[in-house]
């Protein structure tokens, strides 16, 4: 019973930071701390959360009292409180760096609740045990996430933002004629019970129909490709902060919905869906990567790479072994600190030499050295050089790929890599190495830059390196992720109960 | 599992969900951004009418249990549909009531509402 308290607050603790910080709209600095206060509260409870979840198993919270599937379920097992707590990071890191970034006009446009209710959004959707209530979940993010998408008002992220919504719109909305569907055949909306139901359902054809709608639906959040046009549209147009959790979080969450249908919803056609899944894999890492080695702002460079990072996720999930799945998991919660991370670096880059387009700026390396170190580890991380995060997630997934025969997964996944060194080393070789073009002295130093933007940075940075070195405990809890994804009997029997 | 004949009329709701979706896909094929939202008002209504089906259409009793029992006796409607799609709807509200704020702010600043000419966020090349 505590341990279904311990979900509720993590919900109820954004809720309350977004009403806290509402009310304190009047008072910037009593509103930026509350703002603080809630993030790192909320980082507290949801590692609460997570040591009950890898202690004493799934931790189920029927709303109400009204017993499963009547009810609304929230089902937390490893993967979704591992979510919680990367969630929970980033929130923390990226509202400790607005601080320093965050100006008067900005908080005025509510930087503070709508940063909050993005985040009780992201948790709620890896919380849940409902697929409305998923639906949910994700419009609380979508209609946060687009308020924050303009909080500055520049052109360039009005024409982002554009962009942004009327695709999340019709992302929406495939979602919701799948929901309708799944719920026509199943007669639930509960997971455990849809997973149940789903055996018995007669119109085959129909079903992985809705299922292969609702790939769309995630897959057009998660920036897979084809489906991922909005997003080097849209990520480096908003604030550094704001666009760090967009890029840490957001299109995780839509990975992780793929991972929870694809696992957990419809296994029962893997020969079409987990076969699509996997060219979407390929072809998401490998235009990702490619769309980098266009670009010269650093920004849109790093956009670029999420998206082909998407694909190394998807084909963890693909390939639907317990190596695979290990893989996707580690490599979430390596790829969410890094890539946050490299966005927070990229806003200090900018800070120090003026401009994202690296044409127009040079010189860090003399100005700055240690930032040259900070950006280097998640940058080769990234790339998946030994021993950072990213060589263990990348080593996991190739070798998940090799042990079934999926050579040209695994082909892709190391070219993949192998570019991923060109872009950082682009960044390396024209923002650090390469004179500012404006003189020398046009590159600050980076004491210039607000401590409160490097802690948050130098901490990540840490966790990248902490997770390289010691791997073995992150890679034991990913396992115990991927085990319990790939066993939904389980779920089932913990949602609904061993009887019926 | 559902086991109950169709109702006569879902048909013609089904026939009338395609309407509205080949209407909506029409619209938001425009490059026009205030079709696209009324596009996506259109398609958002035949999203809900599909709920609405897939919970099934029957003639039977509200879905309101007396005052002096503990159940319905009886077939009754489904009440489930009915609270799926009145969530939709407010959310498919707020997005479009946003939409159409972010629309105008667009036309404000940016000048146009046609979406090929918003290049701003991705400029055509630079010329060398």
């Amino acid at each position: 019973m505590m341990a279904g308290w311990l979900a509720a607050f993590v919900l109820v603790v954004p809720i309350l930071s977004t009403g806290a910080t509402t009310l304190a709209h009047g008072v910037p600095r009593l509103q930026g701390w509350l703002s603080l206060l809630g993030s790192y509260l909320l980082l507290v409870v949801s590692v609460a959360l997570l040591v009950v979840v890898l202690r004493d198993g799934m931790v189920v919270l029927q709303s109400g009292n009204w017993a499963a599937p009547f009810g609304i379920t929230f089902a937390v097992d490893s993967l979704g409180a591992v979510m919680t707590v990367i969630a929970a990071i980033t929130g923390a890191a990226c509202l400790t760096f607005g601080l320093g970034e965050i100006g008067e006009a900005e908080r005025r446009a509510w930087f503070h609740p709508l940063s909050h209710v993005l985040l009780l959004g992201v948790c709620g959707a890896f919380l849940t045990g409902d697929l409305f209530n998923l639906y949910v979940w994700f419009e609380v993010m979508l209609i946060a996430s687009f308020g924050l998408m303009t909080v500055g008002g520049t052109k360039a992220q009005i024409d982002g933002a554009v962009k942004y919504v009327a695709l999340n719109l019709v992302a929406t909305l495939m979602f919701l004629l799948a929901v309708a569907l799944i719920y026509g055949l199943t007669g639930t909306l509960n997971f455990a019970d849809i997973a149940r139901s789903v055996p018995a359902v007669s119109n085959r054809g129909l079903l992985t129909a809705a299922a292969t709608l609702l790939m769309a639906a995630f897959g057009m959040k998660a920036a897979v490709f084809p489906l991922f046009f909005w997003l080097p549209a849209a990520y480096h147009t908003p604030l550094v902060s704001v666009s760090a959790v967009f890029a840490g979080l957001l299109t995780k969450v839509g990975v992780y919905a793929l991972i929870r249908a694809f696992t957990l919803l419809f296994t029962h056609d893997p020969g079409w869906t987990h076969t699509l899944l996997l060219w979407i894999a390929g072809l998401t890492m490998v235009t990702g990567v490619l769309g980098a080695a266009a670009q010269t702002e650093m920004r849109r460079i790093l956009s670029w790479h999420i998206i082909s990072q998407i694909g190394y996720m998807v084909m963890g999930l693909a390939l639907a072994t317990p190596l695979g799945l290990i893989g996707s998991v580690f490599y979430l919660v390596h790829h969410i600190i890094v890539k946050a991370n490299l966005f927070l670096i990229a806003g200090v880059a900018a800070r120090l030499t003026g401009s994202m387009e690296l044409k127009r700026i040079g010189g860090l390396y003399r100005s700055a050295p240690w930032l040259g170190v900070l950006f280097f580890i998640p940058a080769f991380s990234l790339a998946g050089f030994p021993p950072l995060s990213g060589f263990w997630a990348k080593l996991v997934l190739v070798r998940a790929a090799l042990e079934i025969g999926s050579w040209w997964i695994a082909a892709a996944a190391l070219v993949t890599g192998l570019l991923t060194i060109y872009s950082m080393t682009k960044i390396w070789a024209e923002a650090f190495w390469k004179p500012h073009p404006a003189g020398e002295s046009a590159a600050r130093p980076l004491g210039e830059a607000p401590t409160v933007m490097l802690l948050p940075i130098s901490a990540l940075a840490a966790g990248t390196v902490v997770i390289g070195l010691f791997a073995q405990p992150f890679y034991v809890v990913a396992e115990r992720a991927a085990l319990e994804l790939l066993d939904p009997a389980s779920y089932i029997a913990a949602v609904l109960g061993g009887a019926r | 599992m559902w086991k109950r004949a169709a109702d006569p009329m879902e048909l013609p709701l089904v026939l009338l969900i395609g309407l509205l979706t080949a209407v909506a896909t029409w619209l938001m094929l425009s490059r026009n951004l205030i079709r696209l939202l009324l596009g996506f008002g259109v398609l958002g209504n035949a999203v809900n009418l599909s709920i609405f089906v897939a919970g099934r259409l029957t003639r039977d009793t509200p879905p309101l249990v007396p005052l002096d029992a503990e159940t319905i006796a009886g077939a009754f409607a489904n009440p489930l549909p009915q609270a799926l799609v009145l969530t939709a709807i407010v959310i498919g509200f707020g997005l479009l009531a946003f939409a159409l704020v972010l629309a105008w702010v667009a036309y404000e600043r940016l000048g146009t509402v046609r979406t090929d000419e918003m290049r701003v966020a991705e400029p055509p090349e630079e010329k060398a």
